[in-house]
């Protein structure tokens, strides 16, 4: 890796989403890439839900911190492969846990293959983990809204110490 | 290259006419979580058509831009389903007569979304490489809004005496416009020749599945279908569209260019 690409991930680094600041968009995996191309550099994000409003700012802060650094760079957005919650660092999920959100499971093998024709593929199960309570590690909770106060989460509550809670859905 | 722009407009129009409905919503939902659900369910719509109107403007050239695409065309250029631009409300008598009846809303969300979450799975493998990686993120949105929406058909369906009766009033009401989902219309016909899209009349028996699993569950009756076909997806639209795109597009239009 160049010193140059170095200095931008050094630079970006301290980076973190405007809805969760414990976690760096680099943790996140909205940070993808930092490439030297015949034209320049670029830095690559990528969006995590389509109409994730904080898009736009996170973009402005990757800018604006690549000018304050005086590096000349392109960004570009890019969609495939597509980002998934399984791209967090184990650090990033004891973070958000510590911050009072309940990490995201895996997604792996949560989906039926393509081709396969499972006409139930697509309706909810059980989750094989129950989600944990991030304030009293309780595994006794319930959901209370498959859409909590981001796109990203879920609200649940936990029957034990009682408190309502987020969870970081997979995705 | 016409043949690709207009079936990206028919899924950026349901996209988008289906997520400002949903949004009328926010401020109003029945409980509080319900407001924030359905907000959220429109985000992720309104996020999709983006993605999908910046494709077709990326292929159309010229000055062609997304919000062009969205704010300045009129009812009888958008090629979504009649379904999304109904109100969120039947006939207003008897059980439905509200102006907004969360019923006739799930309902709606539950219909479609169980189209476009095998739709979505089918279009990773397109042709456009830009419209398959739209899909991966798109199925993964859509299977939630299932989730959401089957939970409250099942919970309404088997609730209490009136939500039960609004709910299958709400799925009387709602059916026959599912049948324009299994005609063919010249778009689509030469997207799926073209590879870019898939045959939706093969995503039926899933579909169906779908369907009649979770109206079991609920205790509602499917209704038989006999009559017309709605046409949206060619440009022939309910009167309810125009209304809908004159609060959608009246800013953009006004103040053209304006930036806040």
């Amino acid at each position: 890796m160049s010193s140059v690409v170095d200095k931008v991930w050094a630079t970006l680094e301290p980076l973190t989403d405007p809805e969760i600041p414990v976690v760096t968009l680099r943790e996140l995996g909205i940070l993808r890439d930092v490439r030297e191309t015949p034209t320049g550099l670029e830095v690559v994000i990528t969006p995590t839900y389509s109409g994730c409003p904080a898009m736009g700012q996170i973009e402005d802060d990757v800018r604006a911190s690549l000018e304050q650094a005086g590096i000349e760079a392109r960004v570009i957005t890019q969609l495939a492969p597509a980002w998934t919650t399984d791209w967090m660092s184990d650090e990033a999920k004891e973070k958000l846990r510590a911050y009072g959100i309940a990490p995201p499971h895996r997604t792996c093998g949560s989906r039926a293959g393509a081709g396969e024709v499972s006409v139930l593929k697509f309706v909810r199960r059980q989750p094989t983990e129950p989600v944990a309570c991030p304030q009293c590690g309780s595994t006794h909770t319930v959901v209370t809204s498959e859409f909590g106060s981001t796109a990203c989460k879920a609200l649940y509550k936990c029957l034990d110490c009682q408190e309502p809670f987020d969870y970081f859905k997979p995705y | 290259m016409s043949t690709p722009i207009d079936y990206l407009l028919h899924l950026a129009d349901n996209a988008v006419v289906l997520g400002q409905r949903n949004a009328e919503w926010c401020g109003h939902g029945p409980i509080l979580e319900e407001d924030m659900a359905l907000a959220n369910v429109s985000l992720d719509l309104i996020g999709q058509a983006r993605l999908l109107y910046q494709r077709a403007a990326e292929l159309m050239g010229g000055d062609a831009t997304e919000d062009k695409l969205a704010y300045f065309r009129g009812p009888h250029e958008f090629r979504n389903y009649t379904l999304l631009e109904l109100p969120h409300h039947g006939a207003l008598v008897g059980y439905a007569a509200a102006d907004r009846d969360y019923a006739t809303t799930i309902v709606r969300n539950f219909l479609y979304s169980a189209l476009m979450v095998h739709v979505w799975d089918g279009l990773q493998q397109s042709a456009d490489p830009a419209l398959a990686a739209i899909a991966a993120k798109s199925l993964k949105e859509t299977s939630y809004h299932l989730h959401h929406s089957r939970d409250w058909l099942v919970r309404m369906g088997d609730g209490t005496e009136e939500s039960h009766a609004r709910a299958q009033a709400a799925v009387n009401h709602l059916m026959p416009y599912t049948e324009e989902f299994w005609t063919t219309s010249p778009a689509e016909g030469a997207a799926v020749a073209a590879k870019v899209a898939i045959d939706v009349w093969a995503l039926r028996p899933a579909w169906d599945a779908l369907v009649n699993d979770a109206l079991a569950e609920a205790t509602l009756t499917r209704p038989n279908f006999h009559g017309y076909i709605t046409e949206g997806k060619i440009g022939l639209h309910s009167e309810h569209l125009s209304y809908l795109l004159g609060e959608m597009q009246g800013l953009a239009r006004a103040h053209p260019g304006a930036t806040w």
